[in-house]
């Protein structure tokens, strides 16, 4: 069971980054041109995906969306570990007034609601991939700084730890060689989660009009589109959601199955 | 005890407080004057001054934050500058849609997921839980916003069972209201169900390995019987803390269903109020989301002492 979660979410996950690299250098059709001659079209073997109401390519049009997600959602995820594991770490290391006034904080983060916050942001400091990823980065901050403290309170008491300090290493040495190392596993498995978290949000709000601009495709974009299409043409709509719907997935299992290969203690309960 | 329950307000009262400054500061750097927004590029230089000026724009920023928190203590959340009414009445004319929409999601997700879990953890192992894995992973993965697209395309344009948006309000009847609420409602509540029935799945496997649960099986109950006596009970706290978070998540968080389906909900009134500049209604509704979340989370903290005596105990 455990490999098999492991072995589908990697899979699903390397198509998906690979096609989102080939985007840069190949698509079947330019994602750009239109052609309204041939719009709506059902899939086809020339247009596996069919065709949008300008007569672009939605397979290609796929292709360069998947770029757009895994691009917000992945910078998302290095903001909420970059800053979350550091304050995390830094909490658990000072602890007394450090650690609560900084877990304080955390709890006024979680406190908003992320999506209005997001959507907030975006339209405030105006649409745009750029403040997408900062909306959805912050929000994930709180997320690491949580987990990484719990997890260094964990290794504190720890006797390698007590070993590292008679060395006479510093709390910032002993947090960079031993404790962040210990937690990499715990990371790992949330970062996987929390992107497939931001590629659900970065869909929302592009659906919304706030996310990556036209002439960009975006998946959420697409779903906007092709609300008003529903009824003649499914498809369009179909497409882009089993796209979203795909990834997470596999970025789900992904983490599932890391999860059961790094801690196999914890997949014991968990399972 | 009472120290602890001392102890939780005063935090609760800090943190709403620093979300205050936040959400104030936040809309001071907002770029663009709110009053030449309102306007339009069109407007002279004195009807921009005289608007900032009837806003309380032209007062420092200090002044104005004072007056905004000491207003919403006593019950004043400002006027909206585009709609001319107090904050408290266009909150009140939405909350009647986000609200029956928020408790129809939780209530649907909850009935579906807690017999789930429990299914999927009784047979631990088994072809149902293997079964009940996969689809609730694959749940998880679905955004609401895209299933609420698919359930209106099924039940309203192909099938036309239901309408595909739009709320008619509770004064033209409860069944066509509840039946505009109904498509939003599934879409909010599937993902939200499979993510509860995995929680409840493993805080039963948790509780199904401690000791008193052996205790218990080896005084001759049977299987059934600890699980729903023990188990189930030991298992709620995780479980009460996930529906807390999700109610909070189903109030603030339904705004690009509320898109989905045109619903005149909390998310839209907010949006709409972002893109005119209408800041105070902006700042006074988050803040009350922001109030309504703090007392979700109070109320799951104190809902723990009720499940659990042990913690009553301790504190």
């Amino acid at each position: 069971m455990r490999n098999r979660s492991f072995a589908i979410g990697f899979v699903i996950t390397l198509v998906i980054t690979l096609t989102a690299l080939i985007s840069f250098v190949w698509t079947p059709f330019d994602v750009t041109a239109l052609n309204i001659a041939a719009k709506l079209q059902k899939p086809t073997a020339e247009h596996w995906f069919g065709t949008d109401h300008f007569g672009r390519d939605v397979f290609s049009m796929i292709m360069v969306g998947a770029r757009n997600s895994i691009a917000v959602a992945f910078v998302a995820v290095i903001i909420g570990v970059g800053f979350g594991v550091p304050f995390g770490c830094w909490a658990a290391a000072r602890g007394g007034l450090m650690d609560e006034a900084l877990m304080r904080g955390n709890d006024v983060i979680f406190a908003f609601p992320a999506l209005l916050s997001a959507v907030m942001i975006t339209a405030i400091f105006g649409p745009g991939a750029i403040n997408a990823i900062i909306a959805i980065g912050i929000f994930n901050i709180p997320v690491f700084a949580r987990l990484a403290r719990g997890a260094a309170l964990a290794l504190w008491p720890r006797d390698f730890i007590l070993a590292a300090r008679a060395a006479g290493k510093g709390a910032a040495r002993i947090t960079i060689e031993h404790i962040i190392p210990n937690m990499a596993n715990l990371i790992i498995v949330q970062a996987t989660i929390a992107f497939a978290l931001g590629i659900i949000q970065e869909a929302g709000l592009a659906y919304v009009g706030l996310g990556t601009q036209p002439p960009f495709p975006s998946w959420g974009k697409m779903l906007n589109e092709a609300q008003t299409m529903m009824s003649f043409a499914p498809h369009l709509a179909f497409v882009p959601g089993l796209a979203i719907v795909i990834t997470v997935l596999g970025l789900n299992l992904l983490g599932d199955g890391l999860r059961d290969v790094l801690d196999p203690k914890l997949s014991r309960t968990r399972r | 005890m009472t120290l602890f329950l001392a102890r939780k307000l005063t935090w609760t009262l800090a943190t709403l407080l620093v979300a205050s400054v936040v959400i104030f500061l936040a809309l001071e750097i907002v770029p663009g004057d709110p009053a030449q927004v309102m306007l339009g590029i069109n407007a002279t230089d004195e009807t921009v001054a005289a608007l900032r000026k009837s806003l309380g724009l032209d007062q420092p920023p200090l002044t104005r934050y004072l007056s905004w928190v000491t207003g919403m203590l006593q019950g004043d959340f400002g006027k909206s500058h585009t709609y001319s009414v107090p904050v408290v009445d266009l909150v009140a004319e939405r909350i009647v849609v986000s609200l029956p929409l928020a408790l129809i999601a939780l209530f649907m997700s909850t009935i579906v997921a807690l017999p789930v879990g429990l299914i999927a953890a009784a047979r631990r192992g088994g072809a149902a839980d293997t079964g009940i894995m996969a689809v609730t992973q694959l749940g998880i993965a679905i955004p609401n916003f895209w299933f609420g697209l698919v359930l209106s395309t099924i039940f309203a344009v192909w099938l036309q069972w239901l309408p595909s948006g739009g709320f008619p309000g509770w004064s033209a009847g409860v069944w066509a209201s509840l039946k505009a609420l109904m498509l939003p409602a599934v879409a909010l509540a599937l993902p939200q169900a499979a993510i509860l029935a995995r929680v409840t799945r493993s805080a039963l496997l948790e509780t199904l390995g401690e000791d008193y649960i052996r205790t218990a099986r080896a005084k001759g109950l049977s299987r059934r019987a600890v699980l729903w006596k023990h188990a189930l009970r030991n298992a709620l706290i995780p479980v009460l803390t996930i529906m807390g978070l999700q109610f909070a998540y189903l109030l603030a968080g339904t705004i690009i269903i509320e898109n989905v389906f045109y619903l005149p909900g909390l998310g839209r009134l907010v949006f709409q109020a972002i893109s005119l500049r209408d800041l105070i209604v902006v700042e006074s509704v988050v803040m009350m989301l922001v109030a309504v979340i703090i007392a979700i989370n109070l109320a799951v903290d104190l809902a723990y002492l009720v499940v659990d005596p042990r913690l009553r105990a301790n504190h």
